[in-house]
């Protein structure tokens, strides 16, 4: 492993990570205000009607297929009678279909963007931002899939990205692996690195207060007023007497 | 029993001159800001009409509110929980803007800067939503005073339940006006819609807000709401809507769009309601027995059990007296003259109207009849199909009888009392027929007619014991204006911490303060702080400072 392997692949992830982690935290905190999907479906919802629903199902179906190929290690998997073959066909098969509609999705989407008046005018730099980062992630990572699995004839990512992967979260990074692997997946990881730091700061923190909660509140809510005594926290030393 | 304290209003449809005062009133203290342009947490329908936004009462199409299923369980009519998850990603429900109206602004610009030329230069319309030259094809009060009322007034979803021949008989119509806010319902749809958990129910005075630090902007409150009374702030991404002005009843004065009420139509007073039977009274099968379920949700303050059970609940001496002498009690059960809009939602709404009697009045003076005496009137409710079918598809889920009682209560206040003015006569046999004794009348015409404000708003103050850090709660509708102090954080516009209100009222009185001539005059954004007007003299900038005394 050279300087720039260690760079890319040890010292790079826990920048992404820290930024991602902190940068939700400090985003929570300051500015809850701004924490929303702002939705453009009130400008149009023809289009969005068709690519909002296969993007997001599409990219939910991918996010789970990456729990599945990089935090279950591969001898899990075969201690439970899955083999190799078996689990490839399952993500090749998936993975590409998924990967379709997601990228299909964010095609209409980002065309939705670009040709209808209010939702091109209602669109921030940070935005066009984000849609790059991301579109590039996806685009890479299906090109990746594509190209590994159906033209070359299957790459095992699961013995050299997934053991990276896992490496970085039990802070004993090891870049070796990585560091060997294709270079589609290699840019794939990394564009995937720096849309992690910054999506604290785009409209894709919604994807962090994902309402599953709803499942389960009662209907309806009541909230007292004491609840919240004001828009912020009193500050220190202007607590309300009687409250330990 | 769980007593819960509710603030309600009842409106007089009578005295409703439809001159939109409360919804500009409204619109200036709220609602002014960039991405709420077609926000009218007011607004005020000619009926018959489409309403805002369009046919919003269309609920086979919007599917707002609740209804029963199979098993005779509430649920929400637009899909239970997991729907709601599975189309969050782009809400099949949610009415566009074309439903409501693109708003404009106009070039005016061009009236001053156009060349010199033989024609009178012209202030084009321009969307506020693209910027581009627009068309204006539709507004928020577009057919006021049934303009366009032949090819427009056949969509209204209430007319097109009553009566196929009213197209027919379209050129002897009635119309009347509905002022509108959100009802501040006792079973709000809109909050059991929102997947974020962001909108509530304030446990002490039922107001319905939107907590705009939580709410996410899934869009499901607005199809949810069957009054359509959420909106959605498109620059912010954040759910609005009418805080029944939170900051002013806390202080106990009342909403801007009652202060400001030219008929002064609006009551504004206290309702104890039995928060345990709220779902068990929205679920009665039969629609039409809907009226009657709210009001027996709703509890009589003067009933000692009750008014021990709400001081176990917590409500303080003072809310109770105010309840005690509530305008929309008496209103709707001592008179029993109010009625709720639409109780066939089941969200039990709380802003209850006294249904009008000019349409009967109208009918009868037309065909030559004199419209103030009893006998006459109380034939006309009895034979009026279709005034009084429209008003009960409105107010009754579509049964005559409360709305003829409301009506013939008002009719017999207008004979008696007409008859007490004119000639001294009093006529006891006019409020024996509507089962009033004539005191009673005559205290009813007092709180109709005469109305003076202490009796019409009573609103008790919000707990002393809470002081000066309520004016800081600014869980509801955010005031952001802009270049304020909530906007134009580093995620774009609206971005950051929001301004709490007394903040941000602190900081527009300043600015007006500090401006000291006219020609900086542009720069005060036209507001005029109508927020903290208390209805004594003029509000706050509504007229430029004078230079100097002399
Ligand atoms: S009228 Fe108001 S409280 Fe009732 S459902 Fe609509 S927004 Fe909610
Ligand atoms: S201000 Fe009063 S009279 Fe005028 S439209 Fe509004 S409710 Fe009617």
């Amino acid at each position: 492993m050279n300087a720039l392997d260690v760079t890319l692949w040890v010292v790079a992830p826990y920048v992404a990570l820290t930024i991602f982690v902190l940068g939700h935290v400090w985003r929570y905190r300051y500015d809850k205000f701004g924490w929303t999907t702002r939705s453009s479906q009130m400008y149009e919802s023809r289009l969005l009607r068709i690519g909002s629903p296969l993007f997001h199902f599409g990219i939910l179906v991918v996010a789970l297929g990456h729990v599945g190929g990089l935090v279950i290690p591969k001898s899990w998997t075969e201690a439970v009678g899955v083999s190799e073959h078996a689990y490839h066909l399952t993500a090749v098969v998936f993975g590409t279909v998924a990967g379709i509609c997601t990228v299909g999705g964010l095609a209409i989407l980002v065309y939705r963007r670009r040709t209808v008046g209010p939702v091109f005018t209602a669109t921030t730099r940070n935005d066009k931002l984000m849609y790059a980062l991301l579109a590039l992630t996806i685009v890479l990572g299906l090109a990746a899939t594509v190209v590994a699995n159906i033209v070359g004839g299957g790459y095992d990512y699961r013995t050299t990205i997934s053991p990276w992967f896992r490496s970085v979260f039990y802070l004993q990074p090891d870049g070796e692996p990585m560091a060997g692997a294709p270079i589609l997946f290699k840019l794939h990881a990394l564009s995937a690195l720096v849309l992690f730091s910054v999506w604290p700061f785009t409209r894709l923190v919604h994807m962090l207060t994902a309402p599953v909660g709803y499942l389960t509140r009662p209907y309806i809510v009541y909230r007292s007023r004491d609840d919240q005594a004001g828009s912020r926290p009193p500050r220190r030393g202007w607590e309300p007497a009687g409250r330990p | 029993m769980r007593v819960m304290a509710q603030l309600a209003m009842v409106m007089n449809l009578d005295k409703c001159i439809g001159c939109h005062t409360c919804s500009v009133t409204c619109k200036q203290a709220w609602t002014n800001r960039a991405g709420t342009e077609y926000v009218w947490f007011n607004n005020v329908e000619t009926r018959p009409g489409q309403g805002y936004p369009r046919t919003y009462e269309d609920q086979d199409k919007w599917k707002g509110g609740w209804e029963l299923n199979r098993r005779g369980r509430l649920q929400l009519k637009a899909g239970g929980r997991l729907k709601k998850l599975l189309t969050i990603f782009a809400n099949p429900l949610m009415p566009s803007i074309g439903d409501y109206y693109e708003p404009w602004t106009y070039d005016y610009d061009r009236l001053f800067s156009a060349p010199v030329t033989e024609d009178t230069p012209v202030a084009r319309p321009r969307s506020l939503i693209t910027g581009e030259p627009t068309k204006i094809k539709w507004s928020a009060n577009w057919d006021d005073d049934l303009a366009g009322a032949p090819e427009l007034a056949p969509a209204d979803p209430v007319l097109r339940k009553v009566s196929d021949q009213v197209k027919l008989e379209f050129e002897r119509t009635f119309m009347f006006y509905l002022p509108r806010i959100c009802e501040h319902c006792l079973n709000p749809s809109c909050v059991a819609s929102c997947p974020s958990g962001a909108m509530y129910k304030r446990s002490e005075d039922g107001i319905v807000l939107v907590d705009q630090d939580r709410c996410r902007g899934w869009r499901m409150c607005v199809t949810g709401c069957p009054y359509k009374k959420v909106y959605f702030n498109h620059r912010t991404g954040k759910a609005e809507k009418c805080t029944f002005c939170y900051p002013r009843v806390e202080v106990g004065i009342p909403t801007v769009c009652s202060e400001t009420c030219v008929g002064r139509l609006r009551y504004i007073g206290l309702i104890l309601y039995d928060a345990d039977r709220v779902a068990e009274a929205a679920s009665v099968r039969d629609e039409k027995a809907l009226y009657e379920a709210q009001k027996s949700v709703m509890l009589d303050p003067h009933d000692p059990q009750v008014i021990a059970a709400a001081r176990a609940a917590g409500i303080p001496e003072d809310w109770l007296e105010a309840a005690r002498r509530s305008p929309i009690h008496k209103l709707i059960f001592d008179f029993g003259v109010a009625l709720p809009l639409h109780p066939e939602y089941r969200t039990m709404p709380m802003v209850w109207y006294i249904p009008p009697l000019s349409p009967v009045v109208d009918v009868l003076r037309e065909t030559g009849h004199d419209g103030e005496r009893a006998g006459n009137l109380f034939g006309a409710i009895e034979t009026l199909r279709i005034p009084i079918g429209y008003l009960a598809e409105l107010f009754t889920a579509g049964d005559p009888e409360p709305v003829r009682a409301a009506l013939r209560r008002l009719a017999a206040m207008r004979s008696f009392m007409r008859g007490i003015n004119l000639g001294g006569e009093r006529d006891e046999s006019i409020p024996a027929a509507v089962g009033l004794k004539p005191e009673e009348i005559e205290e009813m015409y007092r709180l109709l007619a005469i109305a003076p404000y202490a009796e019409r708003y009573v609103i008790p103050n919000a707990h002393a014991e809470e002081g000066a850090r309520l004016e800081e709660l600014a869980t509801g509708c955010s005031l952001d204006y802009e270049g304020g102090p909530g906007m134009g954080g580093p995620f774009g516009e609206a971005s950051g911490l929001p301004a709490p209100v007394a903040v941000e009222n602190f900081h527009a009185l300043k600015e007006r303060q500090a401006t000291d001539d006219l020609d900086r005059a542009s720069e005060l954004r036209g507001r005029v702080n109508l927020l903290n007007w208390d209805g004594k003299g003029a509000p706050d900038g509504l007229f430029p400072k004078r230079k100097d005394k002399s």
